[in-house]
């Protein structure tokens, strides 16, 4: 009876999307990392494919063996077969699902390990979701700036877990990419020493902030401008974006339509919301919605990445400026 | 002169930098320190990612300084790969 109570804990609720992603964020339970219990609402499951690339990248770090997933009933379970959650956790399942075919809908868990699996996934698998050129070209620097940094930065051995899904009712991509690696924190320790989860998010999404440099402009292969862009890409399409790491939660809130487009380099001048005392993700959890009629073109959103950019890095210059010292 | 056709090694997206390293470190550099001018051709290349480009260029500009663009032309670039492009050479000349 006491077995139960040693098991790492997550549970698939009715609805997980990035707008009301947090209480499930909160009921993740991380003790235990050695064992992990799946559970899941009985009636519907509704999650963003966030939720699903959490579960599956947690169930990488686990044997099988030491995974339980409880029998879904919920109507809606056929959907996580589907994606591929059971396979992905190497563990039995008798749920009988119609094989849609793939093609324009979603795009299954996928593991990336390396630079040719993440070169093979954008050249192969991102046609697959048959978007117009200006809308698949976001969602390839997207995913392919996110999975480099997991890549290069998060020091896991699992590598970047995601999937992505098109809903038609919005119009739009949702896509989740994980991975269980050091974490923000560490990372940016490197160069910019942060006692916090939710301060080093925020400096990760500062442009020209690395943590291979302190020096401006990053080194000879990274500037410090993959998550700038990501967030950006977000806020000019008015989209959500979340980023949870460790204890540290920050989600980029939906612009209203009408409002003039504008980048801060600082991201807690956006309109956002944050939490700082979750439980605990080892590694890091990046979620983000595409909506396709929305989609600016992005050399559009590069004119303003550029103009925010230089201003963040003047305003870091001045800064470190000494002045004279009258006596 | 020499001219580097970018799409036969990188394809119509160009994010790989372990590719955009070796192009820089085994073609790039050698043609430089020969005081040869650079064309990198961008034909079919659809779209860069800024990763891609900064792996590409930015030690260049590190080591030879901003006069190094003197030497260096990009090619065929749609609009987009030339806003990249722009954005990672004016940040590096921000840069400390």
């Amino acid at each position: 009876m006491l077995c139960w109570l040693s098991y790492m804990k997550i549970h698939l609720p009715n609805s997980a999307f990035l707008g009301n992603i947090d209480p499930f964020l909160r009921g993740f339970d991380e003790k235990h990392p050695e064992k992990l219990e799946i559970t899941a609402n009985k009636k519907w499951i509704a999650i963003h494919p966030v939720v699903l690339s959490m579960v599956a990248a947690l169930g990488l770090t686990v044997d099988p063996s030491e995974i339980d997933c409880e029998k879904l009933e919920a109507s809606s379970k056929g959907y996580l077969a589907r994606m591929g959650l059971y396979d992905f956790l190497n563990i039995k399942s008798d749920i009988k699902f119609v094989e849609h075919e793939p093609a324009g809908r979603f795009i299954p868990l996928t593991q990336i390990k390396n630079s040719k699996e993440l070169t093979r996934f954008v050249t192969d698998v991102i046609p697959l979701l048959h978007l117009d050129p200006k809308q698949s070209e976001s969602i390839s620097h997207i995913v392919t700036e996110l999975v480099r940094n997991v890549l290069e930065h998060s020091g896991s051995k699992y590598g970047a877990v995601l999937c992505a899904q098109y809903y038609k009712k919005s119009n739009s991509i949702r896509l989740g990419i994980v991975d269980t690696g050091m974490g923000i924190k560490k990372t940016i320790n490197f160069s910019y020493p942060t006692s916090t989860d939710i301060e080093a998010i925020r400096l990760a999404l500062i442009p020209g902030i690395t943590g291979t440099t302190k020096k401006e402009g990053g080194t000879m292969l990274n500037a410090g401008a993959g998550l700038f862009l990501i967030k950006s890409i977000a806020c000019v399409n008015r989209d959500f974006f979340m980023i949870y790491s460790g204890n540290g939660m920050y989600k980029l809130l939906k612009r209203r339509i009408n409002q003039k487009i504008k980048l801060h380099s600082n991201p807690f001048e956006d309109k956002h919301s944050k939490e700082a005392g979750l439980p605990y993700w080892q590694g890091t959890v990046v979620g983000i919605d595409i909506t396709l009629d929305q989609t600016k073109e992005l050399g559009i959103i590069l004119d303003f990445v550029w103009d925010t950019y230089k201003q963040a890095i003047k305003e870091r210059k001045k800064k470190k400026y000494k002045r004279a010292r009258f006596i | 002169m020499i001219n580097i056709t970018l799409y036969r090694k990188v394809g119509s997206f160009a994010e790989n930098k372990d590719f955009a390293r070796e192009i820089r470190t085994k073609e790039i550099i050698p043609a430089l320190e020969k005081n040869k001018q650079v064309v990198l051709d961008f034909k079919n290349i659809d779209s860069a990612t800024q990763s891609f480009v900064h792996a590409l260029i930015s030690d260049l500009m590190r080591r030879y300084g901003n006069e190094v663009l003197d030497k260096i032309c990009f090619k065929d670039c749609n609009k987009t790969v030339q806003k990249v492009i722009s954005l990672v050479v004016d940040y590096m000349q921000e840069r400390e």
